[in-house]
């Protein structure tokens, strides 16, 4: 049968938000418990970064080995870790006691367990945004989220030809690992169109003041010494058949194709959204960065009692800003299980609160600046959009057409959105072409309606799942 | 949500008067208008918007005999026919549309897990066939041993299962597709997005009143599932559906190992899985999963067939059932508002070979045939009596 | 192909974790996943997709694709990206869609 723990606030997710967050809320008095999918903290901006092979600080950078600095304060709070944990439903706890917050199911090594948590706190991240060229389902082409990922746990790079596309501010941050790992880059080519600082230049004041102009630049002048960067490429597709071989692009009116072994992709990310979407939390569009993000307060506090959010999975803001974000959660749940008093918290978060502040200027400038291009969001043609299923734009196109106009009905008919990543890289593509075929916005448009399992698991992992009379004769009708 | 103002909505491409609007697109609605434009010139099917109700998203896809109709023969002989219809209307959708529904029928197993679940399927098979005025089929009672040759891996836990040669399996999802696009081909109005907000009857057409104007019918059909209940009152009709939850677990593709169907577990065409079913009474909460109802649905589907045991659930569905009183459908012409009629049901995939092509040609001709009598919401008031 | 940078070289040669790929033997590192085990094999594709059987390797090293789905000893769609190695382990590329064990 299975096994059943309780604590006060479970907070799922090991990134800075989740461990700053866990770290506050024990330092608090909170009995908190941390769930997280890896076999160590850090999630996915800091991974592996108590276990990275490459030690040479110079490598990976500072902002980086910034998040070693959560992990101790963390580990000592007296806070509860289950690593290599996947959460798969939360439902609230039904009729006897509804104050006692959620019952969570999860996996560990598969087995299912549950656990009983009074608040919620979902540190769940961001994903990399999809980025629907022709091709680029061929093996050997993959996110620069993932280059960095093998780098950071595997110390690997790449040692074939490598070519980087795309947009926004990580392609220059592996880039510039990559230099200072001695790998090599064969070109960097940019997909926002010319004039794109233009559009962002309302917002270079903020910029301006931020620290991560001097920053920026240092990294951006060592890149462009370094690599050939080619600007506002169009038309990029990726050729190959059984694997990739070269890409082919638009620059400066004339077409061009460049061999190579390995294509990183990446522009922008955007909130893992299938947890917050399954619980019921409210989301909302955001126009600036073209994706669905949870409505929350100052707090992180959602739309569903109980449960609060923080960091790149309640809206893209940055690794710092998690942080801080984290630490504001944490405050209120403190606050919410009777720890802290209004006041106390207030006088705890102002220091929070001035970080965050100082951590998010300067992001509507780079937000502006590496707004991904709309021919990268709508795809066309043979272009597969649901990889889990291989469905294609004009497929999808063609469905709208035929007068279906909303995602789960575009998931009805296509099967799109059916597969095991649950709609995680189709999601946002299929709205934009429902929005594009049928001159909306993606904001009417809607978003697929998720539930649980957030994460497949086995039948019989939920098999295991605790029954009730009531279930048995839902099921089990025996007829008269 | 989906702010109603700013969406586009496709224009219609008759203007005027229909000869007749079907209120509701799913696979209740879908058929009927189909076969209504089999018979009429101009057909319009009104639909609601991409988060609706949608009973026809939770569909198993059952072709299913096996069953039906204790307490009402009349079903049972009505689902029969659809069945036998069914791969006319199977043949006709990939002609007209090149999509294939996939129909299979093979025959089908009611599984028992227990000598209780056993005698008392026993004696509901028996009572069900021996009803005066009742279809006749084969039903045959397998035991362990039997049901092994019909699905290898069958699990120990399993006594047996009864069987019969005319159930059968489709693709839902395909059929609600190939109808779509035999709409397109045929020229159906089908207008998303257009909740019927209310029904007037002006002389002798029916204006439906919609938040993009009016839309005229000569004949109205009523086949928006629960919505059937508030819109029934404009047409002199009592409609009385309740909306009952069903949860449906689906699993990843695997190679195709399930031939003959269960009425608790298939595989699709593509190799996906689908266990069921459940039923509840939980209202119009179709959002919520209920972890205890997965939990039984997937000891079962262990205990079914144990090779499942590691094969991975990839989503669950909550969807609404469409509820008369008694479970049985509703098809019925208004007394006061003739050219006015209602068809719900909670087996859409089953009974759509019917509604196109039997019920849809009565309607086109006006009148449903009396031995449809005993489908009409007349009964609940004889009950009462 | 992956190479490892000199450090994680010199650790993958202290503590060698030996698996089994399609039949052959790999020599990885304690810590990496399998994915990374097999890019640093040179190993790219590792499956032809249930759907249409094409090749397909891992897109996001960080559980959410769904496409470095392998055979982890015996047991189908396993994601890569998501297990650790560990001595002895047998992974096996997967042809179209997985089978149903007896």
């Amino acid at each position: 049968m299975m096994d059943t723990t309780k604590c006060e606030l479970l907070v799922i997710g090991a990134g800075p938000a989740g461990l700053a967050a866990a770290a506050a809320a024990a330092q608090a008095g909170l009995d908190v418990m941390l769930l997280d999918e890896q076999a160590a903290p850090g999630g996915q901006i800091y991974r592996a970064v108590t276990t990275t092979p490459v030690t040479d600080r110079r490598v990976l950078g500072d902002d980086y080995w910034h998040g070693a600095t959560l992990v101790q304060p963390f580990l000592q709070s007296g806070a509860r870790y289950q690593p290599q944990a996947t959460v798969w439903a939360v439902s609230r706890m039904t009729a006897a006691a509804p104050d006692d917050g959620f019952e969570v199911a999860y996996s560990v090594a598969g087995e299912a367990r549950m656990l009983v948590a009074r608040h919620l706190l979902l540190a769940t991240g961001a994903q990399e945004r999809p980025f629907p060229i022709p091709g680029w389902t061929l093996p050997g082409v993959m996110t620069a989220g993932a280059a960095q990922i093998l780098l950071k746990s595997g110390g690997l790079v790449s040692s074939g030809r490598t070519v980087l596309a795309g947009c926004g501010p990580l392609l220059y941050l592996l880039a510039w690992q990559y230099l200072n790992a001695g790998a090599r880059i064969d070109a960097l080519l940019e997909t926002a169109p010319a004039g794109q600082w233009l559009r962002a230049l309302p917002h270079a004041p903020g910029f301006l003041a931020s620290g991560y102009l001097g920053k920026g630049l240092k990294l951006l002048r060592k890149v462009r010494a370094a690599v050939p960067v080619t600007r506002a490429v169009a038309d990029l597709r990726a050729l190959g058949g059984e694997r990739l071989e070269g890409v082919r692009y638009t620059a400066g009116g004339k077409a061009r194709e460049l061999p190579t072994d390995y294509l990183l992709l990446h522009q922008g990310v955007v909130p893992n959204v299938n947890l917050a979407r399954a619980i019921g939390v409210e989301h909302a569009w955001n126009d600036a960065l073209d994706c669905w993000e949870p409505v929350t307060d100052a707090w992180g506090g959602t739309s569903v009692a109980g449960v609060g959010m923080a960091g790149d999975g309640a809206g893209i803001a940055g690794a710092l800003a998690a942080e801080h974000r984290g630490r504001l959660a944490a405050l209120q749940a403190a606050h919410l299980l009777g720890r802290l008093s209004a006041g106390q918290r207030d006088r705890a978060a102002a220091g929070p609160r001035a970080a965050l502040a100082r951590a998010v200027r300067g992001r509507a400038f780079f937000d502006a600046l590496y707004r991904a291009p709309r021919a990268y969001l709508r795809p066309v043609g043979d272009t597969i959009v649901c990889r889990c299923e291989e469905v294609t734009a004009d497929q999808v196109r063609q469905t709208v057409k035929l007068g279906c106009t909303g995602p789960n009905q575009m998931k009805s008919f296509l099967r799109c959105g059916m597969g095991p990543c649950q709609g995680r890289f189709c999601g946002l593509t299929v709205s934009e072409l429902i929005a594009e075929e049928q001159g909306m916005h993606p904001k009417d448009v809607g978003y697929y309606r998720l539930r649980f399992p957030t994460k497949p698991l086995t039948l019989g992992e939920l098999a295991a799942l605790p029954q009730t009379d009531a279930s048995r004769q839902a099921v089990v009708r025996l007829k008269k | 949500m989906a702010n109603e103002q700013a969406v586009r909505v496709p224009a219609p491409r008759h203007r005027g008067v229909y000869d007749a609007v079907v209120v509701g697109g799913g696979l209740v609605g879908a058929a009927v208008a189909y076969g209504l434009r089999r018979e009429l010139e101009h057909v319009a099917v009104l639909d609601e918007g991409d988060v609706a109700y949608r009973a026809s998203r939770g569909n198993f896809g059952l072709v299913w005999v096996q069953s039906k109709g204790m307490g009402l023969p009349r079903y049972g002989v009505w689902t029969m026919a659809s069945a036998g219809l069914w791969p006319r209307l199977a043949a006709e959708l990939l002609d007209k549309t090149g999509v294939d529904v996939r129909l299979e029928q093979r025959g089908g197993l009611h599984v028992l897990l227990s000598d209780e679940e056993q005698e008392a399927r026993v004696r509901f098979m028996t009572g069900l066939l021996a009803q005066p005025g009742m279809s006749s089929y084969e039903w045959k009672l397998l035991d362990r041993h039997q049901l092994a040759d019909l699905v290898p891996g069958i699990g120990p836990d399993v006594r047996g299962a009864t069987w019969t040669p005319v159930d059968g399996i489709a693709n839902p999802l395909k059929l609600l597709r190939a109808l779509h696009m035999a709409f397109a081909r045929d020229g159906v109005d089908y207008l998303p997005r257009r909740a019927a907000q209310a029904i007037q009857r002006v002389d002798d057409t029916f204006e439906i009143a919609t938040a993009q104007g009016p839309v005229r019918g000569r004949k109205l059909v009523l086949a928006a599932g629960l919505g059937n209940r508030a819109l029934g009152e404009h047409v002199g009709l009592s409609i009385p559906v309740r909306p009952q939850r069903g949860q449906i677990i689906a699993l990843e593709r695997t190679r195709r190992v399930l031939q003959t169907p269960m009425s608790t577990l298939r595989q699709m065409d593509e190799g996906t899985w689908l266990i069921g079913d459940s039923q509840e009474e939980a209202g119009y909460a179709d959002s919520a999963v209920g972890l205890p109802i997965l939990g039984t649905l997937a000891d079962r589907a262990v205990r079914t067939l144990p090779a499942l045991r590691d094969v991975r659930v990839v989503r669950s569905w909550a969807a609404l059932r469409v509820m008369s009183q008694d479970g049985f459908p509703i098809y019925e012409q208004s007394a006061t508002c003739p050219g006015a009629y209602v068809a719900t049901c909670h087996s859409g995939v089953t009974l759509a070979a019917a509604h196109a092509l039997k019920l849809a040609p009565m309607i086109a001709a006006g009148a449903l045939d009396d031995d449809m009598a005993p489908f009409s919401t007349r009964r609940f008031h004889v009950q009462e009596a | 192909m992956f190479k490892r940078l000199d450090p994680a070289a010199r650790l993958a040669q202290a503590e060698p974790v030996r698996i089994t790929v399609n039949g052959d033997t790999v020599a990885c590192r304690a810590g990496d996943s399998v994915a990374a085990a097999l890019f640093a094999s040179g190993i790219d594709a590792c499956r032809d997709t249930a759907v249409n059987e094409v090749p397909r390797g891992p897109y996001c090293m960080m559980g959410v694709c769904y496409d470095c789905l392998v055979t982890i000893d015996g047991q189908p769609n396993r994601q890569a990206c998501m297990t650790p190695v560990r001595e002895g382990m047998n992974i096996e590329r997967q042809l179209g869609a997985r089978k149903v064990q007896a």
